[in-house]
């Protein structure tokens, strides 16, 4: 495979666009839900800090929403562009799929998100909080029918294949959406989602908390709500989805094992199987090299039971194997990060009990350096399970290699370049103004998402100081 | 062919809600665009941002329609999704690219903390709607010209699109954008800025009618098809009114645009050219999706899929429809300078 066969370079600007894409739309799933906690506890407690907080991470969510929007554009096309055979052949079962995410749940987000970042003033309180939940619940929804498709290229099932033209052609619709590894895999994911804000949040929270220490002054109240917010989702999420990623494999080992063979790097089929904590799979002579394994561990992750009979790849035809070089590795820093995310939610609960939750410097350190871990592990974690799945787009039955697009290589190269500036431009710019904006804490009377626009000041000026004083009759004291 | 079964009738009744949802985009992202296009010929910052705040609270919404629109393309005309896509495969990219320059763009402007890095991101929201504005123009140009189709795969050339008609088809798109923008800024903004945007709105017109009528008479130029699909009875019918309406809707134009009585005339006038013009378009090549070989009967998914997605459609669009239009209702009103902003 050179590095300008056309197959190779469509995988890799797929994979690029893609793997952009999902940090966006996982951020909005995350932050949405935790936009709508914030706004239901305000309007239940009538606390200012939870509105301020509210204003705050409203603020981020605009430019997150929106670079979810048009990365997402590009995936709905590059399907078509980038895998023409696949299209044609799965698009009978995809296709309508996607067109019910877009339907139930591209739209009502959409529809809504104005109101919810420009209307508070304009609709009232609870149609403003509806407007926020129903946002919420969108990409909720469209996570659903996202992963039910993706389920579906991993356990196929639900299908007849059209003699003649090789087109998967539903039978039972019931069966296609509620594949075997579907349910699994919505929770493994909404729970990273969940875990990438909470880490985030967690994150912006402790930088707060830190610099008030090194400024000497007590932390706002603000950061503090926000910290212990996020320290409880790591205590609680950071373990259950420990757990939901133990089932998902299970279901994998039970659906795809040979996926399971790539990502321990086990070559021979064996009962009481060791786990690898390291080592280098070579796939050409069959073989994991450097291993360090402790004993026994295989079967018990994997089978709960000692002496479980695990899979390895030889009992695959070689031309069936997926790059146990890749999925091994990111398998292990999805888990590592997994394990560490759990680790910092116990510390925090000890804290918490301590009451030194918001005054221990080890576990802000921790939480800053943890910022970014939901995020990676979750890309890995994608990696792995998409990786995994070659040679195949649809498991089993359709290969990468028979789903490409007649496009010759040098209009994928030129593109993929593109893509990797204009992402690259966009990414950073993004990045830079979400940073610009965690760097400023929140304060008493925050606002909402065009607090920079100095053209405007004045005028918000005026707008915010009315809800603020709405917000202060709001409370009862 | 069975013309009483599923598999008859489903592929027209898709083919209609297509070209609804694709005339749907037409209508609300279209001013969107024009008026990114407009967005460097105003050089008053402040009014860029009076610009920018009429449509802030709605863009996603336009921009979900193309995301629709693809969606429904892969699931319910997969063989010429499958088919348009690689095809089209550069003008597709580099639209895509040309829209996220101008979604970001929107988003990042205004949280530039000095006047350069503002004005460069403006630069991006100008330009990315322009160039996403002649790329569609340009797909549309080629999808009419035809392409190359054998045993339902592409095999023409990855520049079959660089040819003059849909270079010109581009030219009209942007053009026609532009002036939906102008009159949509006529119909909500005031005072200086109103009146620029009437200015343009006359030179948009007429710059449109020359575009259309050269695409009017291009298009039966193209295939003996085309030209047979226009004069032949009955569709002769529906073409025939075709010309009295451009030149009544150009009437009624120029007569809103001088005498200033009413805000919103202009933009519905421009809206009707463009729905002539789309109609126009739909009557050539029907029913063929990919002209000249691929019929919407043989670019369908089996009766199976169109059924399944036709349920959630026959339900879901209307909802969709009212709760945008709430939410223009709720952003309703002129726009000026000294409103409560938000974006």
């Amino acid at each position: 495979m050179g590095a300008l066969d056309p197959l190779f370079l469509a995988r890799l600007q797929f994979a690029f666009t893609v793997g952009f894409h999902i940090v966006f739309p996982a951020f909005s799933i995350g932050l949405a839900a935790f936009l709508a906690v914030l706004e239901g506890l305000w309007l239940k407690t009538g606390r200012q800090v939870y509105l301020d907080l509210f204003r705050y991470w409203l603020r981020a969510f605009s430019i997150v929403f929106g670079m979810g929007v048009v990365s997402g554009l590009v995936m709905s096309y590059e399907f078509g562009t980038n895998w023409a055979q696949f299209s044609q052949k799965a698009g009978p079962i995809l296709g309508p799929l996607l067109g019910y995410e877009v339907m139930t749940a591209f739209f009502l987000e959409a529809g809504f998100l104005g109101i919810m970042l420009f209307g508070m003033n304009k609709v009232g309180r609870k149609l403003h909080f509806f407007a926020t939940c129903v946002v919420s619940l969108g990409t909720l929804i469209s996570m659903s029918w996202i992963l039910s498709s993706n389920s579906w290229m991993q356990t196929p099932q639900g299908y007849a294949i059209e003699p003649g033209t090789g087109r998967f052609i539903p039978a039972d619709w019931w069966a296609i959406v509620f594949n075997p590894s579907f349910p699994f895999r919505l929770v493994h994911m909404a729970l990273a989602a969940f875990l990438c804000v909470a880490f985030v949040v967690g994150g912006v929270g402790a930088w707060h908390l830190l610099r008030a220490r090194r400024a000497g002054r007590a932390p706002t109240e603000a950061v503090k709500v926000m910290f212990s917010m996020a320290m409880w989702m790591a205590a609680i999420v950071a373990p259950l989805q420990i757990l939901a990623g133990d089932t998902q494999g299970l279901n994998t080992l039970k659906y795809q094992p040979a996926k399971i063979a790539a990502m321990e790097g086990d070559w021979d089929s064996q009962s009481r199987a060791p786990e690898l904590l390291f080592g280098i799979p070579d796939m050409e002579h069959e073989t994991t090299h450097y291993k360090v394994e402790i004993p026994l561990l295989g079967s018990l992750i994997l089978t709960h039971s000692l002496d479980g009979k695990v899979p390895g790849l030889k009992d695959y035809p070689k031309d069936q194997r997926a790059p146990s070089y890749v999925v091994f590795f990111t398998f292990r820093i999805m888990v590592a990060l997994g394990v560490l995310m759990a680790v910092l939610g116990v510390y925090s609960l000890w804290l918490r009990w301590r009451k030194r939750l918001c005054s221990d410097v080890l576990l802000q350190r921790f939480a800053l350096v943890m910022a970014p871990a939901g995020f990676i592990a979750m890309l890995c974690g994608w990696v792995t399970t998409e990786v995994g799945r070659q040679p195949f787009t649809v498991y089993g039955l359709l290969r990468t290699a028979d789903s490409a697009s007649p496009v010759a290589a040098g209009s994928i190269a030129s593109t993929l370049v593109v893509f990797v500036i204009v992402y690259f431009i966009v990414f950073a710019s993004g990045i830079s103004i979400l940073l610009r904006g965690f760097a400023q804490e929140p304060h008493v009377g925050e606002v909402g998402p065009d607090a920079h626009d100095p053209q405007r000041a004045a005028s918000m000026q005026a707008a915010v100081s009315n809800t603020a004083a709405a917000g202060e009759t709001g409370k009862e004291s | 062919m069975d013309m009483t079964g599923a598999a008859y009738w489903l592929p027209i009744v898709w083919a209609v809600l297509a070209a609804l949802a694709i005339f749907i985009y037409i209508v609300l992202d279209g001013f969107d665009l024009g008026l990114g296009i407009l967005f460097l010929a105003e050089r008053d910052k402040t009014y860029r941002n009076v610009m920018v705040q009429t449509i802030a609270p709605v863009w996603d919404g336009n921009e979900t329609w193309m995301i629709f629109g693809g969606a429904a393309l892969y699931g319910v005309f997969p063989n010429a999704y499958a088919t348009i896509l690689p095809a089209l495969y550069l003008p597709i990219l580099i639209m895509l690219f040309a829209l996220i320059m101008r979604g970001v763009a929107f988003e990042f402007r205004s949280r530039m903390h000095t006047q350069q890095m503002r004005d460069l991101w403006d630069v991006g929201f100008c330009g990315g709607s322009l160039v996403a504005a002649v790329m569609q123009g340009i797909i549309l140009g080629t999808l009419v010209s035809g392409i190359h189709v054998e045993n339902n795969a592409f095999v023409g050339s990855g520049f079959d699109w660089l040819a003059p008609f849909p270079l010109f088809c581009g030219l009209a798109v942007a053009c026609g954008y532009t002036l939906l923008g102008a009159t949509w800024l006529v119909w909500r903004t005031e005072n200086t800025l109103q009146d620029t945007m009437r200015k343009w709105s006359g030179i948009l017109s007429i710059a449109m009618l020359v575009m259309i009528a050269g695409v009017s008479l291009w298009t039966p130029a193209l295939h003996a098809a085309y030209m047979q699909n226009w004069t032949e009875w009955p569709r002769i019918l529906f073409v025939a009114p075709v010309p009295v309406a451009v030149i009544a809707l150009a009437l009624l134009m120029f007569v809103a645009l001088r005498r200033k009585v009413s805000r919103r005339i202009p933009f519905f006038c421009a809206l009707g050219w463009f729905f002539l013009s789309f109609s126009g378009l739909g009557i050539s090549i029907w029913p063929y999706i990919v002209p000249p070989g691929m019929t919407i009967w043989d670019a369908s998914a089996p009766p199976a899929s169109q059924a399944f997605l036709l349920v959630g459609a026959a339900v879901l669009i209307p909802l969709i429809l009212s709760y945008t239009a709430f939410a223009y209702h709720v952003f309703r009103g002129t726009v000026n300078e000294h409103s409560e902003s938000y974006h």
